[in-house]
């Protein structure tokens, strides 16, 4: 060991709100060269504001994101899209452009970044699909695949380009558990075979422990632990506690759903409006609770 | 809320708005002209907009020009000035409603799958993943639609046109009995050339109209399915009401 790894992605006190939703507060994150970083942390508690604050699909209000010692939030739309070429992100649902092919997706950041004959794109997305475990299919189109192939074909799209880094949003949520544990597998291959560096969120904790060389925990805003999986099962803060073993007393609170069923009728309009901030009212009381 | 607030509320919504579908418009603008040409593309909007469109315009615009000379041969009638019915077909139509029914039922025909189209991707995340992949949605998705309107709106225009006339002169000649070098005649010596472009100049702000609209909406579209619904419902209602508003402020630039 000795040397201390190179920082790849380093995130500094980054805030995001929308309206009065102040989603992000403060958070700071360091993701080491060739690690597999894992965020986990409830729904709702702003992972995907923060991976798509990091890959550029969000402006952020306040904070700073480093890619290689590059501060990228100030970069121009044109400096940013050079950036994001370094990434791949594998989307929740996957994300695939239905009115193509399943080669012509996995192919489509080569057929816009390079200038590689169609026949020479075709075989590298075979070659891709054959790395996450696909065969036969590139000819199909994404709506004849299931749920599980659809990740698998997003993956091989996000790393067709061969990127340095790669993101993915809630990776094993929507699919059964053998099928979550092939991706999960898949995850790990990409990190040994490629280097990858990947940041990956989820609530899945057993995916967490697989995938994960460290976890992060996102709450109320702000990461409030970041350590290996080992550290975090054994982690004394009772907020962490409570997110890994899943229980629904705690620290953290449940709101009542009941208080956030909107009114019946129209979800417009002043009477709409008028409850909404009702509501809002509420949960913020809520959270201060908490 | 109380009533101020509302006018308040609804009054930021729609200046709001109107300030990002003018950004959306000079982004658009801007990216048409920027290498590469998505020629591809383009021709494949164009056909959606153009081609296809061209059964429901011609129908359209054949009725128009019919159920126009019956109805101006009845008025005229009163006061015995029929043989003018060629004139009032052919310049109502080019015009007026070659352009501004052309407009509407592309509005209904295309502006609405544009809606539902990029409204879906927006949901589905495919134009953030479109972002990742190092392409502008913009370029990608909005210039070939922009571009295809643009183009195609006013040569869907000049077969109205045609078509309104010549279904104003089958009535007039077939059912009417109006004697067909007379209503010929008529119709050519008012009709000037400024007539037809006035008509294609409306064209070519509806072309622009419809594809900026509509994929503005695709484009803010959230909340699932119900939210791509309702995208669809103002990409047609927007666009119709900004068709009718921007005729009368083009008619009045013109005359």
């Amino acid at each position: 060991m000795g040397k201390e790894p190179k920082i790849k992605i380093r995130v500094v006190n980054l805030h995001k709100s929308f309206g009065d939703n102040h989603v992000l507060r403060g958070v700071d994150l360091d993701v080491r060269e060739g690690e597999s970083m894992v965020v986990i942390g409830g729904s709702g508690s702003g992972k995907t504001v923060l991976i798509k604050c990091i890959i550029g699909l969000m402006e952020p209000d306040e904070g700073k994101i480093y890619v290689d010692d590059l501060e990228i939030t100030s970069l121009s739309e044109k400096r940013k899209n050079e950036v994001r070429k370094k990434f791949g992100m594998l989307f929740q649902w996957g994300a695939l452009f239905d009115s193509m092919t399943v080669w012509e997706n996995v192919g489509f950041g080569l057929r816009h970044q390079t200038h590689l004959k169609d026949e020479e794109i075709k075989r590298i997305a075979i070659e891709k699909l054959a790395l996450v475990g696909l065969r036969n299919i590139e000819n199909l189109m994404p709506s004849e695949l299931s749920g599980g192939m659809k990740k698998r074909v997003s993956l091989a799209r996000a790393i067709a380009t061969e990127p340095e880094i790669l993101l993915y949003d809630e990776p094993t949520t929507g699919i059964d558990p053998i099928m979550a544990d092939a991706i999960n597998d898949l995850i790990i291959q990409m990190r040994e075979k490629l280097h990858v560096t990947s940041i990956a969120i989820t609530h899945d904790m057993k995916s967490a422990y697989k995938i994960g060389d460290r976890i992060a925990m996102l709450f109320q805003g702000r990461i409030i632990e970041v350590g290996t999986p080992e550290e975090i099962r054994n982690s004394s803060n009772p907020i962490v506690q409570q997110f890994i073993e899943g229980r629904s007393e705690g620290p953290i609170k449940i709101i009542d759903p009941s208080l956030l069923t909107l009114p019946p009728g129209p979800r417009r309009g002043a009477r709409y409006w008028m409850e909404r901030e009702h509501f809002q009212e509420v949960i913020e009381d809520e959270k201060k609770e908490v | 809320m109380n009533f101020f607030q509302q006018v308040g509320y609804y009054t930021v919504r729609f200046v709001e708005e109107s300030g990002r579908i003018l950004i959306l418009f000079l982004e658009t603008l801007a990216w048409t002209f920027r290498p590469p040409l998505q020629g591809k593309e383009i021709l494949k909007q164009m056909e959606v907009v153009g081609v296809r469109s061209f059964p429901v315009v011609v129908i359209t615009a054949a009725f128009t020009g019919m159920v126009l000379a019956l109805q101006s041969f009845t008025g005229f009638k009163r006061f015995g000035a029929e043989t003018m019915v060629g004139t009032v077909v052919a310049l109502s139509m080019t015009r007026e409603l070659g352009p501004v029914l052309t407009g509407l039922m592309v509005t209904g025909r295309v502006g609405s799958a544009m809606a539902a189209e990029l409204g879906t991707m927006r949901v589905t995340e495919q134009i953030d993943a479109l972002t990742t992949l190092a392409t502008n949605p913009v370029k990608f998705l909005i210039v070939p639609r922009f571009l295809a309107s643009t183009i195609m709106i006013p040569i869907l225009v000049i077969f109205a046109d045609i078509i309104g006339i010549l279904g104003g002169y089958l009535v007039s000649v077939q059912i009417l009995g109006t004697n067909p070098t007379l209503y010929l005649r008529r119709t050519w010596d008012y009709l000037e050339l400024e007539d037809l472009y006035s008509g294609l100049l409306k064209a070519i702000f509806f072309g622009m109209i419809i594809a900026t609209i509509s994929c503005y909406q695709g484009f803010s579209a959230e909340g699932g399915a119900e939210g791509v619904g309702r995208a669809t419902t103002k990409a047609v209602v927007m666009s119709s009401l900004m068709i009718l508003i921007s005729n009368y402020i083009i008619t009045a630039f013109i005359i």
